[in-house]
């Protein structure tokens, strides 16, 4: 299947009821998701997705398209490699090509404690159904001839953790793939349709007030990415969400195959080739909260330096383009899925800069919760009582961030 | 982004030779003690408007100072 043979994508725009069995308020990757999953695993279709903008528009089109299960923490590699595993069927299940590529993904160590923590990293991942091993300077050199294994000088390379399933996809095409999928089968999308409050019932979430009229809903579920804070407010719902600016850029075409990604914990930055040949270069959160899309030259700046201490062929491409998301950052580095405390309103938030990898895992787990009323033990234990609980999922070091 | 923070003691200075400190606000309507706790230790406001925060000019004079931004678009209003 390729983009020559590729049916036209024709999908079928409604007028808003005035009722759903469930709204899941965000048209991005994890509530179209939600709605593709419900279904096609489990019939209910009478579901409407709201966007404020149009589909994609927010994190889900500006992310860095990066598909990983090697996290830090047993419940969370479950979860992640869960999500690896649908990505890989996404194409034929959905029958649209997303251009998923397996490229497996280095995550290189300059220090010694690095180097013990992409041991950890192995073998956490290694017990709980992920395929990661640890790889000598010589194999990395081998996997990815590019790196400059002096550092620069300054960041020796001393090992590196190799995922073998680290794979990327192309988000758009995820998230039309979703919406068609969900859209076939009977699911409203409304784009332009901000929600601006909640229907209540006393404690109770009964619908959405949108631009377009009041939506009656015996479930609402939030899908937002950096926004979430206010809706979930509506709801009398309290978050432990900050929402942080992401950069990230890309530069011209690189004549070379970059077969693999490279990440860098201590150099903070992470470098791919897009399927154009563009090197797509991220780094971590901007530092002060803030709702700004403003992209700024002191990251181009200083990430680009610390890009091209590993990858010194970096120095001769030059950047396109820049741009920036808002983040829904959880203070464990986790996401927080399930139940919100509000009757009627399921949470499906904290995604962070960690979202895309996620979305088919987080969709098809929040369906089932939604149509079984159970929580899944999958999401169990990223549920927002975690933190009164004090079992909070601290990750950190695998956010990292993409 | 290029913003400019207004040291009291430096004059304008870039965001980047500070550390951003946040001023937990926890709702009245809270009372029970253990709910404030778990509210002050997690739960955050997250205003998407002008809020008060504080900043620490590590690379500077190495004082906090307090301003008012509002974090739809960074525009910094001195305290």
């Amino acid at each position: 299947m390729n983009e020559f043979v590729e049916r036209k994508i024709e999908l079928q725009w409604h007028e808003p009821k005035r009722s759903y069995d469930v709204v899941i308020v965000g048209g991005g990757g994890h509530g179209l998701a939600t709605a593709y999953y419900l279904a096609t695993r489990h019939g209910i279709t009478n579901v409407a997705v709201l966007e404020r903008k149009y589909i994609g528009s927010g994190n889900s089109g500006r992310n860095t398209t990066i598909i990983r299960s090697n996290y830090g923490i047993p419940e969370a590699v479950r979860f992640y490699q869960r999500s690896v595993e649908l990505y890989q069927n996404f194409e034929s299940e959905t029958d649209r090509w997303v251009m998923h590529k397996r490229k497996g993904l280095l995550w290189v160590a300059h220090t010694e404690a690095g180097v013990r923590a992409e041991r950890a990293r192995a073998e956490v991942n290694t017990a709980f159904g992920a395929r990661t091993e640890f790889v000598t300077p010589q194999q990395i050199k081998e996997i990815c001839p590019q790196i400059d294994l002096t550092g620069g000088g300054v960041w020796p390379v001393l090992g590196a953790s190799y995922h073998l399933d680290g794979a990327s996809a192309r988000h758009d095409r995820v998230v039309w793939a979703l919406a068609e999928g969900a859209m076939r089968r009977g699911v409203h999308v409304h784009q332009r349709t901000a929600v601006t409050g909640l229907l209540k019932d006393g404690d109770r979430v009964v619908g959405v007030e949108t631009e377009r009229g009041p939506i009656a809903a015996s479930l609402v579920v939030s899908a937002v990415g950096g926004h979430v804070t206010a809706l979930a407010a509506m709801a009398g719902v309290r978050l432990p969400i900050r929402t942080h600016p992401l950069q990230a850029f890309v530069t011209n075409h690189y004549a070379l195959a970059f077969d693999q990604m490279v990440a860098s914990s201590s150099l903070l930055f992470y470098a791919s080739q897009t399927a154009r040949g563009e090197m797509l270069i991220g780094a971590e959160i901007d530092r002060q909260p803030s709702y700004s899309y403003q992209s700024g030259h002191h990251f181009l700046q200083s990430c680009g330096f610390r890009a091209m201490t590993l990858l010194p062929f970096l120095r001769d491409l030059r950047i396109l383009r820049q741009w920036t998301g808002v983040c829904d950052m959880s203070p464990d580095y986790s996401p927080i899925m399930g139940e919100s405390g509000a009757p009627g309103f399921y949470l499906t938030t904290g995604w962070g800069t960690w979202g895309f990898k996620a979305i088919p895992a987080g969709g098809e787990q929040m369906a089932e919760l939604i149509a079984t009323g159970k929580t899944p033990a999958l999401i169990a234990p990223f549920s927002l009582n975690r933190f009164a609980q004090d079992r909070t999922m601290a990750d950190r070091g695998s956010a990292g961030t993409h | 982004m290029n913003i400019q923070i207004p040291c009291p003691n430096c004059g304008a200075r870039p965001i980047q030779e500070f550390i951003y400190g946040e001023i937990p606000v926890v709702p009245e309507t809270l009372t029970d003690a253990d709910a404030r706790d778990l509210d002050r230790a997690f739960m955050r406001n997250n205003v998407e408007g002008v809020s008060a925060e504080r900043w620490f000019h590590t690379y500077g004079c190495r004082r906090w100072l307090t301003l008012q931004r509002d974090t739809r678009n960074d525009q910094i209003y001195a305290e």
